[in-house]
This record gives C-alpha cells, structure tokens and sequence, in this order.
C-alpha cells in the first residue's frame, strides 16, 4: 500500500496506479480528455493537470500518468492547476467551439466566453489522439493517424484518401470525448466519397 | 581538408594495449619537427563561407611558384573553427603564431614571400587593437583570445581533424588507456561525480549523478545500456556543438568510450543533424580511423572491452533534441516527445537504461579524466565547475565562440572578449539560453554566468546561446521573434504549447500595432505560467521565459507602445514614422533612389521629404543615408508637424 495525501485528505493505492487512479478511487473529480482506461495514456490535453508540493517546492503534473509515491501532496484544484485548464478551455473554445462537451467543461470552470478569434465554427476534434489510439492498441489496425505537425495536426488516413484498413467497427466513435469522430468517421470508410471533400480539411 | 583516406595509411596498425598508444604517440611527435613553419587555414563554417577555400588554394600555388626547398617547406593544414569567425577568414602561421585575418586569396603570395621566405610579418593582414589601433602579431596577445580558457576547444584549431594522428599527437585516447589500464568503472563514475561536470545541454543535470543512476537501472533492469550523443543543436545562433563535432570528434568519441566502459554498454548513438554534414563527415572519418586503429569496436586497445557506434542523422526539428523525441526518433517513430515521469537513465532508448549527454558533455570527459576530478572542479565556481562554451552573437563586435570559467560575469564575455556592441554605447539585454532563455538587462551586467545565477534572475545557461541586443532591438520584437521560432517547432502534440504558444504571440502582435491594454499585460503574464505549467516537454516548458522576463525587466518598453502608441526602438512598424532632417539632409539622392516605393522626393543637392502614405516603414532610408538625416519618430510627431505646418 502505498499513502500520500490528495487535497489534505490521506488516501491508499496500489503500486503502479497513478495520481488519477486513486483520485477516482475516492471520488475526488479531475477533468480528462484524452484518458481512457482502454488505451496507453499519451499525456496531451493536460486538463487532468494536478499540483504537487512538498515544503516551497511545488511543481504541476498530469495526473492520468503521474505514478503514485508514498508522502505525495497533490492538489487538484490549486491556483496554478486552475489557472492551465482555465486557459486550456478557453483556447479550446475558440478551437472546437462546435463541441457541447468542451462549453459544459469551460462552465465548469468558469470560462464563459473565449478571446480568441474563432478560424472554423463546425471544428470539434481537440486532437487528443483518443481515437487514433483506440484504432492501433484496441481494433489493431491502425486506418488513422496524426497528419501532419505542430499547428497544422489533423486526423487523418495516410494521404486522406480513405481506408481499406478501417472495418468500421466504430470504435472511435465511441471513445471521441467530443464527437468529432462522428463526422469523420464517412472519410475513413470512404463513403459516400462526395463528403470526402467537405470533411477532409 | 586532407582528400586522401588517412585511414588508409595505417590500416597495417592496430594498438593492442595502452602502452602502445603511448609509444604511437611519441612515433608520431619525433616525425614532426617542431621548428617546421605551419600554415594553419580556418576550415571552419565562417571561415569557408568568407572564402577559406579559395585561400588555401592560393596559399598552395604560392608556396609551390616560391620553389622554396622541399626540407624547409612549409605545411599547409585545415582545421576546425577558432572560434573568431566574424574576422574570417583567419590564416595563421605556426610556431610563431603569427595571426593573419580577413585574408584574401590575392594575399596569399605576400605571406608566403613576406613571412615564410622572409620572416617578416605582414603587417596589414594583423589584427589592430580597437583602442590604440596597435597591431597584435599574435593570436594569443587578442583581447578576445586572452580572457578565454579553451580547454574543451583546446584542439581546435591545432590538429586536423580529419587525421587521427594529429589527435593522437596532442593527446586524444590517454584518457581512455588510462581508465582502461588503472580505473575500474566505479573509479570513473565517481571521478565523474566529484568533477561536478553538469550537463551542457540545457538542464545541466549533474552528469556523474545520471551514470550513477543508470548503474542504478541496469541492477534492477540488466544491461544492455545505451550511451547517446545529443548533436542536434537546434537553437538559432547556436554552433558550439557544431564546432566540436567538426573541429575535434574524437574528444566526443572518446568521453563516450569512457562512459561506455564505465557502464557497460556495447553501442552507442551519435545524433546529429542532418544540415551538420561535415560534422557528419568527420565523425564518420573519425570512427573509421579509430575502429582501424583499435580504439573503437572490439577488444578496444586490446582489452575485452567491446563498444561500437553509429549516427544517426536527425530530421532538422528543434524537438528532437528533447531527451524523449530524440529517443523516438533514433526508434524510426515521429520525432514527439513522450511525458516522463521514469527518467531515461532507467527506461530510455528501446525502453532500455540510457545515458544520453550533450556533445559539449562529452568533450569533458576525457579533460577530467586525465586532469583529476580535483583539477576540474577548481576551475569555475561551486555547482558551476569547468567551463562553458558559448556563441556569441548578435549586437557585438566579435562574434564568435568563446569558452570561459564558468562564473566569469556577462559583462567580460560581451565586452572583454566580445568587444562590446558596435559603437561603443552599452548593450541593452542579452539572450541567454537559447529562444527559450530569457532576456537580461544591462543592469545586471556583473551576474555571472553559471546555473544558478543564471536561473535566479530568470534566465537559464541552456546551451550557450548569448545574444546580444543594444538600444535599435525592440522587446516586443525579439519576444515575437523567439515565440514564433518555437511556435513553428512545437510537434503539436500537447495542448498548452500547441494551442498557447500561438495564442500569446497574437497578443503580442497586437502590442507591436499598439493594441492592448495594462490588464492584456498581466494576461499575457497569466497564459505564459499556464503553457509553462502545462506543457508536456521543457521546448513548450519554457518557451514564455523571452516574454516573461522582457515583461519583468522591460515593462516600460511594453507599456510605451499601448499607452503612447510608440516603439522605443523603432522597429515595430505599425508604431513609427520615418523623417528626414531637412537641416541634415544634403539632397544626395540615395534614399530616393533605393526606396522600393519611390515615397522619397526632392531636388538634387536640396532637402529631401518623405511621402508618408507611400511609406512601407521598411527602414532602407535609413540605412542607406550617409550623413544621418533620416530619423526615426514616433506617427503622433509626423501628425502633429503636418498640422502645424498646415496652419
Ligand atoms: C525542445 C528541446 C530541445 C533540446 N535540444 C537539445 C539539443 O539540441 N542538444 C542538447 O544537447 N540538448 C538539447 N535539449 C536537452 C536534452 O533534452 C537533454 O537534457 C540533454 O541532451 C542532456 O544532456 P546533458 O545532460 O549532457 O546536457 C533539448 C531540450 C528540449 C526540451
Ligand atoms: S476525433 Fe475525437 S478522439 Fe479523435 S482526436 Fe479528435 S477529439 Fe480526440
Ligand atoms: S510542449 Fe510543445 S513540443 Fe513539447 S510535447 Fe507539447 S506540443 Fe510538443
Ligand atoms: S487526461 Fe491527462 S493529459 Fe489528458
Ligand atoms: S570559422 Fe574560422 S574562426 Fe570560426
């Protein structure tokens, strides 16, 4: 057994079992995106961010991969962790503003309205790679991926052409925290292929 | 340099012991004569790219039409950069050390026949001393030389890299015989530790600390255990790493063997990026020569000791000189950093222990072998020890590389050594660290350059990166310019960086058109903690520290162009007008003539005006004009004359 501290409150983990793990053992709410019990963790959306402190040291984490150590002080809901998922939200907002799941999160935290200039009003997918991963580890066959880099990140098949890989199980569907897949899922299938133009940029 | 395959010359040879090397070494010292005259031509990037190639030929043809005696004759040699090149390209006469700079290919008969027939200096090709204008023979006497302390660039500059028995001769390898005959592998690990060596790379982790831990992992784990070469130097303005690639690969090589020895691995990797191609050749010429030799591959110098290397060439992105990218990539995957939360000392490379340093890193390791942990750990200052090279760039006279004690104060390296900013005033910040350093003002000037001060005042050593600015650098402007480098390098993976990073240079694009308010300040205070808090690797991890410490020390500056509309500096475009001074305008017509918009009217010989609807605010007048007319004012002046003149 394994005990540290979660908000001053003492809890128990197991080894190997992270920061969220044990939070969610308890019931004490983190926010995730891109965490699924079914896949490996990637660690990109960053809103699960926790602080850790010990004495004047303090330092942010995320917690979906933070591994669990006895004497850990971790709060969850700090200046510093409320200050990333605040902005995180509101750039969110401005970047998938289609996505009710991003408005209900930035309420939760109080980010009521975004700054920044919104480029596409339908754009949902936060790119969280969920359902990429989901397609490699759990269906195993890898029809879609990451294109391209940095700002210009989209999901895609290889070339944007559609997939004879994908066996439309539907899989990404089910794990996009968005439903971003949703619309996308016709352009991995390839059908029917007139949509193909519309949805591939 | 030397087109023949040296390697070939003595592939007869193959040293089986340490003693042997020793005895090479004196081989190779006794067939040199110590009073034959040496050509040194500067074959480094700066230097070549002045015209070092065309210099050494000529040098060639010179000696050749002087027909001196085939005894006497002297060496021409190429070696890697002396670090001086805004002087290049440099000659340099050996034993006198007489140092010729800015040599053209036309000069090159009047050395041979001035100083190699007649022993005489060639007086104009000297440097002058800035000051008096006194001539200073040689390269050792240079106030930018006199205050170094090239110890990690010893060799540069002196031996052919392309040859191993010119390394050989001065040294290289007595390290590696000497942990191999006399140290056991906790001997070198803990020499290591006591040395105090940080790594050079960014973090400056306590490199002795990270061997002990991969001994540490390969308990648990077992072996195998890979030793890495981080050679992908991605900052802009940054070749420290560079030069010692080309200019001296078997000092990486043979901290490497060292490390391998002392950890027990059998491969490493060199990491390099692929716009380093010469690098990328000597290092391979090097592995080449010193596997034939015996130093590299198996039974090294006849020991049961087995290692091997390979390169591996990096894609050119900024991110995979991230510990866990550049794992990545050398795996053939994505160059995208993983989250860490295992340190990669116990599940790096293939998910196995690995060490993975710096080049400049490695290059230490033989010096502290050889020199005693205690030797080493005198030179700097405590935490800080050793020496630190850096790439001196930017508003200053002698751009360059330096290397100095670690501890010696900014205001040395930039005004001793670099000869301050052109025009003598004070410079107005430096960069430290890299794009993702921070920006320290003049008035702390005296700081000294170690970890922990550099990081007390907000800044960071990084990998020795300095930039200078003086009072024509805008903050707001070199705060975009470093956030939009990192913002096309960011891998997009996370997204604080991803989404933030462009996020806060639009804020800042609005500063630089005079848009925005003291609360947008504290916003941009505010979104930089986030993407510094939330990012997943140190590149999104640091990338507010330009912006947050221009914000710390240059608020003002800020402030001046949303309060007044007005660019101190003068270079945000959107905040300033050009005039000319019709007192100090002599109508000569070079502006008009060079302006792209022919916004530039007057009679010749008569003062000249600027039509400022045409005016693009691209600066070429005021470059161009000899006599200081054209000045720059803030478009609330231009307005304000125009109405009074109208009146
Ligand atoms: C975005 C980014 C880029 C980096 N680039 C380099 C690099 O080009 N060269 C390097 O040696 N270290 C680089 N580092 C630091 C490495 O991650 C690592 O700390 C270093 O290579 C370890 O070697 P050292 O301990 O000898 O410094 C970079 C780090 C980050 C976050
Ligand atoms: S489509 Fe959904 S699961 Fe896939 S990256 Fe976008 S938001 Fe995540
Ligand atoms: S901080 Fe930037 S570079 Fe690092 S993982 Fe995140 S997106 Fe990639
Ligand atoms: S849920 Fe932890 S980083 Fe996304
Ligand atoms: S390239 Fe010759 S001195 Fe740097």
């Amino acid at each position: 057994m394994i005990e540290f501290k979660i908000n001053d409150q003492p809890v128990e983990a197991q080894a190997g079992w992270t920061v969220l793990d044990t939070a969610r053992q308890y019931g004490i709410h983190i926010p995730t995106l891109c965490h699924h019990e079914a896949v490996e963790p990637s660690g990109n959306c960053r809103l699960c961010v926790v602080e850790l402190r010990d004495g004047d040291w303090s330092k942010v984490v995320i917690s979906c991969m933070y591994p669990v150590q006895d004497g850990l002080q971790v709060y969850t809901d700090s200046d510093r962790v409320k200050n990333v998922r605040r902005w995180i939200l509101e750039m969110l907002l401005s970047e998938c503003p289609a996505s009710s799941e991003i408005q209900r999160l930035a309420q939760e935290y109080g980010v009521e309205q975004t700054r920044f200039a919104i480029h596409d009003p339908e754009e949902d997918c936060i790119l969280c790679g969920l359902c990429v991963r989901t397609c490699k580890e759990v269906v195993g066959v890898s029809a879609i991926s990451m294109v391209g880099r940095g700002v210009h990140k989209v999901i895609g098949t290889p070339y944007m052409m559609p997939s004879d890989a994908c066996v439309a199980c539907g899989s990404c569907v089910t794990v996009c925290p968005t439903g971003a897949m949703r619309r996308r899922l016709d352009l991995v299938r390839g059908e029917p292929k007139t949509r193909m133009a519309h949805s591939a940029v | 340099m030397a087109e023949t395959n040296v390697a070939q010359s003595f592939t007869e040879r193959r040293l089986g012991s340490a003693a042997d090397l020793k005895l090479y070494q004196e081989e190779l010292l006794a067939q040199k004569d110590p009073q034959q005259a040496e050509v040194i031509v500067c074959y480094g990037t700066g230097c070549l790219a002045a015209g070092a190639e065309q210099v050494e030929a000529a040098l060639k043809e010179a000696l050749d039409q002087a027909g001196l005696d085939t005894k006497v004759r002297p060496l021409i040699k190429t070696t890697g950069c002396r670090g001086f090149c805004s002087r290049g390209p440099l000659v340099v006469i050996q034993p006198e050390g007489l140092f010729y700079q800015k040599v053209k290919a036309s000069d090159a008969e009047e050395i041979v026949q001035t100083t190699l027939v007649e022993g005489q200096p060639v007086e104009r090709l000297l440097y002058q001393d800035p000051q008096s204008g006194e001539p200073i023979p040689r390269e050792q006497d240079i106030p930018f030389y006199k205050k170094q302390h090239r110890l990690v660039l010893g060799r540069i500059g002196s031996v052919d890299p392309t040859d191993i028995r010119e390394s050989i001769a001065a040294g290289a390898y007595q390290a590696l015989a000497k942990v191999l005959t006399g140290m056991s592998p906790e001997d070198v690990v803990s020499e290591v530790e006591k040395s105090g060596l940080r790594g050079r790379g960014g973090a400056g982790f306590p490199t002795g600390r990270k061997w002990r831990g991969a001994l540490k992992a390969i308990e648990k784990k077992g072996r195998p255990v890979y030793v890495v070469c981080n050679g992908d130097e991605g900052d802009p303005g940054a070749f420290m790493d560079c030069m010692i690639m080309e200019g001296d690969p078997h000092a990486v090589l043979e901290g490497m063997i060292i490390a391998a020895y002392a950890l027990g691995s059998e491969q490493g990797y060199i990491y390099v990026r692929h716009e380093y191609p010469v690098a990328i050749k000597h290092l391979d010429l090097a592995m080449e020569q010193a596997r034939s030799l015996g130093l590299l591959g198996d039974n090294i110098l006849g020991s049961d000791f087995c290692f091997d290397l390979r390169i591996n060439r990096g894609a050119g992105a900024f991110v995979c000189g991230e510990s866990t990218a550049l794992f990545t990539s050398i795996e053939g995957l994505a160059g995208e950093p993983r989250p860490k939360y295992v340190r990669s000392v116990e599940e790096g490379l293939w998910g196995r222990p690995t060490v993975l340093n710096n080049v400049e890193s490695w290059a230490n390791v033989p010096l502290i072998i050889n020199n005693g942990a205690d030797w080493f750990a005198g030179i700097g200052v405590p935490h800080s020890t050793g020496t630190k090279v850096f790439s001196l760039v930017g508003k200053v006279n002698n751009v360059g590389l330096v290397e100095v004690p670690m501890g010696t104060s900014l205001v040395e390296i930039i005004e001793e050594i670099g000869g301050g900013v052109p025009g003598g005033e004070p410079f107005k910040a430096v960069q430290t660290g890299g794009p993702s350093g921070g920006c320290i003002p003049y008035s702390l000037k005296d700081v000294p350059v170690d970890y922990d001060s550099l990081s007390k005042v907000g800044s960071m050593m990084g990998s020795g990166g300095m930039i200078v600015m003086d009072e024509r650098d805008c903050v707001v402007d070199v705060a975009r310019y470093f956030l939009r480098f990192l913002e096309e390098e960011s891998c997009g993976k996370c997204i604080p960086c991803r989404l933030g990073l462009t996020r806060l240079r639009e804020m800042l694009d609005d500063f630089s058109k005079g848009k925005g308010t003291e609360k947008d300040v504290e916003e941009i205070e505010s979104l930089g903690e986030a993407i510094k808090d939330g990012s997943l690797c140190a590149l999104g991890g640091s990338a507010p520290n330009p912006v947050l410490t221009t914000l710390q020390y240059f608020r003002d500056e800020y402030l001046a162009h949303i309060n007044e509309r007005r660019c101190p500096a003068g270079i945000c475009k959107e905040l300033i007008s050009y005039q000319i001074d019709q007192e100090a305008c002599t109508g000569c017509r070079t502006c008009a003539r060079l302006c792209p918009q022919e916004a530039i009217s007057g009679e010749k010989k008569k003062p000249h005006t600027i039509d400022q609807d045409k005016c693009i605010q691209c600066g070429i007048c005021l470059e161009s004009c000899n006599f200081g007319a054209v000045q720059v004012i803030s478009p609330a002046l231009v307005s304000q004359k125009s109405q009074e003149a109208a009146s």
